[in-house]
């Protein structure tokens, strides 16, 4: 596989960014070349509930993230609760039970960082609404590493804390609402 | 700090070097992690600094291979998973004359005090043997005593209930000072014994094998290494039991070994 082409978007969100994922996931083209990441906060519990709705309104083919899944274009994977999610130089998914960061797992940090490691300047990384710090190293990190930053802007976010968290740290490339969000997935970035 | 990718390497063939133990074949992401905590837990301004106390003090390396290696554990974890096997897998195994049972990566032993804790309540515990390894002899201390927080047990106690467990919980240990002491009887059918899943062999044969949240800080080849390692501890019938997000699907393994149910468990077929 063409690991070099692999554009990557890994979207990270806590409290409030399921309803964001599903005002996104209906308007996401059908075949294209980068695929999407989604590290979420959230309940064990809940994890089959996220995979289905997200299958039901996405034209991408939605994953469900195990062991060793290996990353392909054109697809969603979602991060399962309960593990960190880091990225292989091999291009393979892999997941850690290790200490929770910012009282979290997944943490955002941890992804965005793996994954600014990995995948340098063919990384977008998105952080949207949320009530922790989760997710503000990583982006410093990502930018560190020649990735892309957009941040949710914290007015149209339902939880401001996390957004606005990190403006106050690092300098994002793109502030953007929803529908921003949605326009840039599509603009073949 | 933050370790450099050659600086990974220096570390991984210096341990092998001094000690035997071969980290190559680890998921390098997870091992970077566990590396640069070990440099930022040590307060370490230079790799060569770690480098030079691993190879001088051996009882030092000892706390490093337990902090290379996760050790995140709970009693009950994925309480489905211990639903399935109270009620699908221990009435099979039940039903031999003596049971042998193999916990491969325990850590700190909570998963197989769950265990012997299910055995008990099906009348088992007196005729198993629950054999417990771990690559690292520190979390082996901590998993023979069967001593945990006392502060955990609110969880474990709602794990245990979920599992499908009927009794007060807190009859399996005697709490003490922020502690909880669980009873000696369920200990003397462990034995805790130090084992590598990536250099030493089968050791015996088991009707039940369970290697949770451990495969997936291996490579592919280190994986396929250690799933023939349980097929070879395993005869026929017997199963394999992984963590919840782990699967046989594209190992050595797939085509002999048939998934009981929803949870990761496994048969071996032949």
């Amino acid at each position: 596989m063409e690991k070099a082409a692999l554009k990557l978007v890994v979207i990270g969100g806590s409290a409030g960014s399921v309803d964001v994922i599903m005002r996104i996931v209906p308007f996401l083209p059908s075949d294209p070349d980068f695929s999407i990441v989604l590290v979420l906060h959230r309940k064990s519990s809940d994890d089959t509930t996220l995979e289905d709705v997200v299958s039901i309104k996405s034209a991408m083919k939605v994953i469900p993230v195990e062991d060793k899944t290996m990353l392909e274009t054109g697809a969603i994977f979602i991060a399962p609760s309960d593990y960190h999610l880091l990225f292989e130089p091999t291009g393979e998914l892999s997941l850690d039970v290790s200490e929770k960061i910012n009282y979290s797992r997944p943490s955002i940090d941890v992804s965005f960082e793996s994954a600014a490691a990995i995948y340098k300047n063919r990384l977008t990384a998105i952080l949207l609404t949320g009530a922790n710090s989760d997710g503000t190293a990583g982006l410093i990190s990502v930018k560190e590493n020649d990735g892309f930053v957009i941040i949710q802007d914290p007015e149209s976010a339902d939880i401001p804390f996390m957004p606005a968290n990190a403006l106050e740290n690092m300098t994002p490339d793109l502030v953007l609402d929803v529908d921003g969000i949605v326009n840039f997935l599509n603009s073949g970035f | 700090m933050t370790a450099t990718d050659s600086e990974i390497e220096a570390i991984i063939s210096t341990i092998f070097e001094y000690y035997g133990y071969d980290f190559s074949g680890y998921s390098r992401a997870s091992l970077n992690r566990r590396v640069n905590r070990l440099l930022e837990l040590g307060n370490y301004s230079h790799v060569e600094d770690l480098l030079s106390r691993i190879r001088h003090e051996p009882d030092y390396f000892e706390r490093v291979v337990g902090d290379l290696t996760v050790n995140v554990t709970e009693m009950f974890r994925d309480p489905q998973f211990y639903k399935q096997l109270r009620e699908k897998i221990l009435p099979i195994i039940g039903t031999k004359p003596f049971i042998r049972i193999w916990h491969a990566g325990c850590s700190t032993g909570e998963e197989v005090f769950s265990m012997a804790i299910l055995l008990d309540e099906h009348k088992l515990l007196e005729k198993t043997l629950l054999y417990a390894t771990d690559i690292s002899p520190d979390v082996l201390q901590t998993a023979k005593k069967g001593i945990f927080p006392l502060r955990q047990m609110k969880q474990y106690a709602e794990n245990y209930a979920s599992s499908g467990g009927k009794e007060d919980f807190s009859k399996y240990y005697m709490a003490n000072y922020g502690l909880a002491k669980f009873e000696d009887r369920l200990i003397a059918r462990m034995v805790f014994s130090q084992h590598n899943l990536v250099s030493d062999r089968s050791f015996n044969e088991f009707d039940l094998i369970l290697c949770r949240n451990v495969l997936i800080y291996f490579d592919k080849d280190l994986q396929n290494r250690a799933l023939t390692l349980f097929d070879d501890s395993l005869p026929n019938l017997g199963f394999l039991a992984l963590g919840s997000k782990e699967n046989i699907k594209f190992s050595v393994l797939s085509h002999r070994y048939q998934q009981v149910e929803r949870e990761k468990i496994w048969k071996k077929l032949r």
